[in-house]
């Protein structure tokens, strides 16, 4: 048996080979080039080449956290959630209303703060430095409205739906996409809205050689703890507990897991619960790292999510966090050679490429969630 | 023939060898489908272990074995669904072996499904026109364009009296404007075998076609086998529950743990013992 | 005269069969149905005995000034409105019924039919806003222009997005990509080499091989996009798509690709600032030339005069009626303004190309390429044993569907004058996959059914709400912010929170879609049309003998009613 096992195993490093192959030759030459360009007087300076990496990595780890909840969903309920965008746009725009009461009780009423929109981000001065607890609040309340507001619309919409395929259930939530995005839009208007003040930001400025500097944002510090301690808490709930192993089953088959006794309809309602709050707090974390929202955000990030999403593998909580990263860092990578019009076109340039070698994603079967 | 050649052999891989041998012999000699030391791996697990038959012009071939003896994949190895590890399937002198299903298909080796796979939402006579091979208007230019789609409309008269006829041959014909879908299991067998025999196969691969079918029904559509063989056609008939198998084939494959255990006529194979040992002393 | 029903028409759905016992509604509801039963002049008399008292009462209760109640705006207001929309129904509602009694009938009868029920209601729809509006017949035929002219381009879309979805079961939801890949080749092959100060230039094709062009590259990146994506799950597959239109759009936007050489041809997208597209030739039966002063050239000089003039003087100023009392003067006033007809002659090109699709999707369907196409929906595995390369049919049919996605880009975004990347948003694709599922997957018909009902009433028609609304109601100031229209209505003022959500109908109209989307999933997952019995064959099929006495089964448990009847026909 033993050569045939190991006959059968080299068939299948064959067929990746070429995959293995085209992405190792594709890197090389990148990392050769990125080399190159460095040494070259003049070119790419090693903290240019530091600040894509930190970038890459704050944007691919607020995209991978608003993933999380999507895989979840995604695995567990079976269908792709286009309104998972607009949760986050949500818990965001909820955060971001709370912290403002928070930081600006006694001195703006109700209505200067929230809705006129010509309150300047100088006049509150939020950041996590200056008001700490404010940012707290709005992250705890962001996530809670989150949670509040998926759980009430899997009641409404999903619920009466859930022995519908898929599909169905997919063009269901563009509607509950269209219908949030818009609620907000008339609430809140078009407005950008501004969250942190940039002035009262603290910066750390970290050395990288030459007598360079690499320059880290609070706030970008802030996002990067609080998502890495989140995955972390989602890891060992997944792992350790009951509910997590209730969930894992019902992603590998829901029908088994129906008839095994676990109680479904709590799992989804769990489901909801850690999907909506990790959207909501990513929503508030990326608002706050970047300064300010819209009511379209969210659905402008759904793309980038579910291309690591989908990237890392449906269903894999690890698959969504590298498949983030992924995004983040060809985003800001690519800049070393096209222009930063082009950074987008990149991060799907790269999933589709992916996708052509790896259908099933990149962590596929490595199921956690 | 191989199954009484070397009823006490031990060595399997000699089986292997004195079937493989027999084979060459046998092609020529009128056998349309010869597999040759078929082996299929899943990962660590072998499914199909060496088999090697070949089937016989014009015969009613059965294929049966314990479950888990390794018929089903076999069979799908046979039509494309999966590709064997290793060994080869000819079919009419042509090595079909590894070649996608609906090229196997197109050669003339057709096969229908354990659990009849109807398209539900499609018509009964939907479900036939779509078998026959080779339609002009399969092409899009045939379809859309005027001058060509008038052959295409000549085309579907005749495809439409043919699957009329073929409906009645199964006397499905009263459920010919019906969904697919609605018809009872029985029926959907039947609609399944009538819908290959459309495709005018040279060889029809039966995957269980019994299971599930009540015991009316079930004499019919032997009834239809018989007939249709009688006609000419071949069949390949894999089935687990053995009486059917003796009741009807002229031939018979019985194969355990992935090898074809023996071979023979009905009255051969009931009274090989390690047959009564692998699958009669398990199954009773 | 069946107009003053129309309305009627939803409230009587939705009125009937919930439930609510109004006393003395039933007998009177009752009263009505023996009445009509009888037939003839009791039935008609009644009827219209009927709406002539709703139109009285109405217009007693419209008759109390708005402005003189106590409260302006106020919950009373409310109130009067409620009692008005009371009125209205009840005057209505029993007329109503046999009207829809009708109505089924005839929706059952052919898709010519149903097609015309649609469009007839929809424009005696515009016809209510524009009579409310007091808008004269110019602005009539231009609302109506603008409606058809959005059935049209949204039935050819929907009609190629069927063929993806409806047939071959694939998840498209890319289809903003295709259009702009259609429009951009068209616009860049037959844009003028000498494109002026501010143009881009282009390679100065005539426009016909512009289209063309535009059409086969639009297949082309179907083809691009089909050969490795195909082998993905749906949702999979829809993500890429979703992706390479958003790949598209975004090229299209960068400043890199505005303006290039190649191989010494300078052309270019023109960026974020968008592109002029080559002149829309229905312009030059009209116009001398695509200049906006130019004079009218042959059809403009012959037909400009004949509409402007379209005015019949039925009652001359200082007439007197037995030449004793005087009458007030009175001209039927049709006349057409020159725009409104050029817009409407570009109409009728689209209706062209709207039947040109669906003739061309129906014979997909119907033949032997679309029962294969269809049998990949259903089962893929089985389609292969019977020997079809179900690679090469979804491959064929997803090129054609995107080249069919390019044409309808080029008819409706192209013909414009100019366009630009944020006409691609991956919106537009949700619309059509609402006016898609409003319709019925699988359905042609339903297709532009679909197209219609989606560019009338929930496209344009809010808008018009919205016109019609401030029309006859002092609003007063619109409220800036959210809480300053809610305050006021939680007080009991309902003025501003409605001039607020009016002012924002736009949003509004979105949340619209929204909520008839997850509805529809909900209740009605196939559509008005969808799941029918639209036999994917060349010829019809029957026995051929006795084709006419083909015994049909029972119908389907989860088909429509509209789909089980549909096969009388």
């Amino acid at each position: 048996m033993g050569i045939s096992e190991t006959y059968t195993r080299g068939r299948e490093l064959a067929v990746e080979r070429p995959f293995v192959l085209v992405v190792a030759a594709v890197l090389a030459l990148l990392g050769f080039d990125v080399v190159r360009q460095l040494a070259t007087p003049g070119g790419l300076s090693t903290a240019r080449l530091a600040t894509y990496l930190w970038d890459g990595l704050v944007v691919g780890l607020s995209i991978g956290l608003a993933g999380v909840g999507l895989s979840m969903t995604y695995s567990i309920l079976n269908f792709a959630n286009f309104g998972h965008g607009d949760y986050v746009t949500s818990g965001a725009f909820a955060g971001w209303a709370v912290t403002w009461l928070f930081a600006g009780a006694g001195q703006f009423d109700l209505s200067t703060l929230l809705f006129i929109g010509s309150l300047s981000t100088t006049d509150l001065g939020v950041s996590i430095l200056s008001t700490p607890l404010a940012i707290v609040v709005g992250l705890v309340v962001a996530a809670a409205a989150a949670i509040v507001l998926s759980l009430a619309i899997d009641r409404v919409v999903y619920r009466p739906m859930r022995d519908q395929e898929g599909i169905a259930l997919l063009i269901a939530s563009i509607g509950v996409a269209l219908a949030l995005r818009y609620t907000i839009y008339i609430v809140f208007g078009q407005r950008t809205r501004g969250l942190t003040d940039a002035q009262s930001v603290p910066e750390l400025a970290l050395p990288v050689g030459g007598g360079q500097t690499l320059a880290i944002g609070g706030h970008e510090v802030t996002l990067v703890v609080v998502a890495a301690t989140l995955m972390l808490g989602v890891h060992l709930l997944l792992q350790t507990t009951k509910l997590g192993k209730a969930m894992r089953a019902m992603a590998d088959n829901e029908d088994l897991a129906r008839v095994t006794g676990i109680p479904t309809e709590r799992v989804v309602r769990f489901t909801w619960i850690i999907g909506g709050g990790l959207a909501g707090a990513g929503g508030f974390l990326i608002a706050l790292e970047r300064g300010a929202m819209n009511f379209q955000f969210g659905w402008v990030l759904l793309l980038l999510i579910f291309a690591a999403v989908i990237l890392g593998g449906i269903g894999s909580i690890y698959g969504a966090m590298f498949g983030g990263v992924t995004m983040g860092l060809a985003q800001n990578l690519s800049l070393v050679w096209i222009p930063s019009e082009f950074s987008t076109v990149a991060a799907f340039g790269v999933m589709i490429f992916v996708l052509l070698f790896k259908p099933e994603g990149l962590f596929s079967g490595v199921t956690t969630a | 023939m191989s199954a009484d050649a070397e009823p006490t052999a031990d060595d399997a891989e000699d089986t292997a060898e004195v079937a493989a041998a027999a084979q060459g012999a046998r092609d020529a000699a009128g056998h349309p489908l010869v597999v040759q030391d078929l082996r299929k791996t899943f990962g660590g697990i072998t499914a199909v272990d060496g088999a090697s038959f070949s089937v016989e012009e014009g015969s009613l071939t059965g294929l049966i074995g314990p479950n888990g003896a390794g018929k089903s994949t076999t069979f799908n190895c046979i039509t494309g669904v999966h590709t064997p590890t290793s060994g080869s399937v000819t079919f009419r002198g042509n090595d079909i072996t590894g070649m996608a299903p609906h090229q196997i298909a197109r050669q003339g080796l057709v096969r229908t499904f354990q659990i009849a796979r109807e398209l539900p939402d499609m018509t009964v006579l939907e479900n036939m026109m779509l078998a026959p091979q080779g339609q002009s208007g399969e092409r899009l230019s045939h379809a859309i364009l005027p001058g060509l789609r008038d052959g295409v409309v000549a085309e579907e008269e005749e495809l439409l009296e043919r699957a009329w006829q073929q409906l009645e041959f199964f006397e499905i014909d009263h459920l010919a404007e019906e969904y697919a879908g609605n018809l009872s299991g029985g029926q959907r067998k039947l609609l399944e075998m009538a819908r290959a025999l459309m495709t005018d196969p040279s060889m029809v691969l039966l995957d269980e076609p019994l299971a599930g079918v009540n015991p009316t029904l079930e004499e019919k559509l032997l009834d239809r086998i018989h007939e249709l063989r009688e006609r000419g056609n071949t069949f390949l008939f894999v089935e687990h529950d053995m009486d059917v198998i003796m009741d009807n084939c002229e031939h018979v494959i019985v194969m355990h743990q992935g090898r074809v255990l023996a071979e023979g006529t009905p009255e051969q194979v009931t009274s090989d013992e390690r047959v009564v040992e692998a699958y009669l002393g398990g199954d009773v | 005269m069946s107009s003053p029903t129309e309305t009627a028409d939803a409230s009587a759905a939705t009125g009937a069969g919930d439930g609510r016992e109004i006393p003395g509604w039933t007998p009177y509801r009752a009263w009505f149905r023996d009445q009509w039963a009888q037939g003839g002049a009791v039935a008609w008399g009644t009827a219209l005995g009927h709406l002539f008292v709703g139109l009285v009462a109405f217009a007693l209760v419209v008759g109390f000034d708005v402005g003189s109640l106590p409260i302006g705006g106020s919950l009373v207001w409310f109130v009067y409105l409620s009692l008005t929309v009371v009125v209205l129904y009840a005057a209505t509602a029993p007329p109503a019924e046999p009207y829809v009694a009708w109505l089924d009938d005839r929706w059952m009868e052919s898709d010519t039919d149903k097609l015309l029920i649609i469009l007839g209601h929809v424009v005696a729809v515009f016809f209510l806003f524009a009579v409310a509006l007091g808008l004269p017949f110019n602005g009539l035929a231009g609302a109506l222009g603008s409606v058809f002219f959005f059935t049209a381009v949204y039935a050819m879309m929907v009609l190629a997005l069927n063929l993806h979805w409806g047939y071959a079961g694939i998840f498209n939801i890319g289809i903003a990509g295709f259009m702009a890949v259609g429009v951009y080749v068209m616009a860049i092959l037959s844009t003028p080499v000498d494109a002026g100060p501010t143009g881009v230039p282009g390679l100065g094709l005539p426009l016909p091989i512009g289209i063309l062009g535009g059409v086969v590259a639009a297949a082309v990146v179907g083809l691009v996009a089909a050969l490795p994506a195909l082998r993905l799950r749906a949702d999979y597959f829809a993500i890429v798509t979703v992706a390479l239109s958003e790949i598209i759009r975004l090229s299209l936007n960068s400043r890199v690709l505005q303006e290039f050489t190649v191989a010494g041809v300078t052309t270019g997208t023109g960026g974020a600032t968008g592109k002029t597209m080559p002149g829309n030739p229905i312009r030059l039966l009209f116009y001398e030339s695509f200049d906006p002063g130019a004079g009218p050239a042959l059809l403009g000089s012959v037909l400009f005069p004949v509409f402007e003039g379209l005015r019949v003087q039925l009652i001359p100023p200082n007439s007197f009626l037995v030449g004793v009392v005087p009458l007030p003067a009175f001209t039927l006033d049709l006349a057409v303004e020159p725009p409104v007809i050029v817009n409407w002659a570009y109409v009728a090109v689209l209706v062209g190309a709207v039947a040109l699709f669906y003739v061309l999707l129906v014979r997909t369907g119907n033949s032997p390429f679309g029962r294969v196409l269809k049998a990949i929906r259903e089962d893929e595995v089985v389609a292969k044993s019977l020997g079809k390369d179900t690679n090469r049919f979804k491959i064929v049919a997803f090129m054609f569907g995107c080249g069919l996605m390019g044409l309808g880009g080029i008819l409706w975004q192209g013909s414009q004058g100019f366009a630009n990347p944020n006409a691609f948003r991956p919106i537009i694709t949700f619309y059509i996959w609402v006016a898609l599922i409003i319709g019925g997957a699988g359905s042609n018909t339903g297709s532009v059914l679909g197209g219609a009902l989606f560019a009338g009433l929930i496209w344009e028609g809010p808008v018009y709400v919205r016109r019609v609304v401030t029309n006859y109601v002092e609003l007063g100031g619109t409220p800036g912010t959210f809480p300053a229209a809610v305050g006021p209505f939680v007080e009991g003022e309902v003025l501003p929170f409605l001039a607020y959500m009016l002012g924002n109908i736009s949003a509004l109209r979105f949340v619209l879609v929204g909520v008839i989307l997850v509805a529809l999933m909900q209740t009605r997952p196939e559509g008005l049309l969808g799941h029918r019995k639209e036999e994917a064959a060349a010829i019809p099929l029957g026995r051929p003998t006795e084709r006419a006495g083909g015994e049909g089964g029972t119908p389907r448990p989860t088909r429509s009613r509209t789909g089980a009847t549909a096969r009388r026909g």
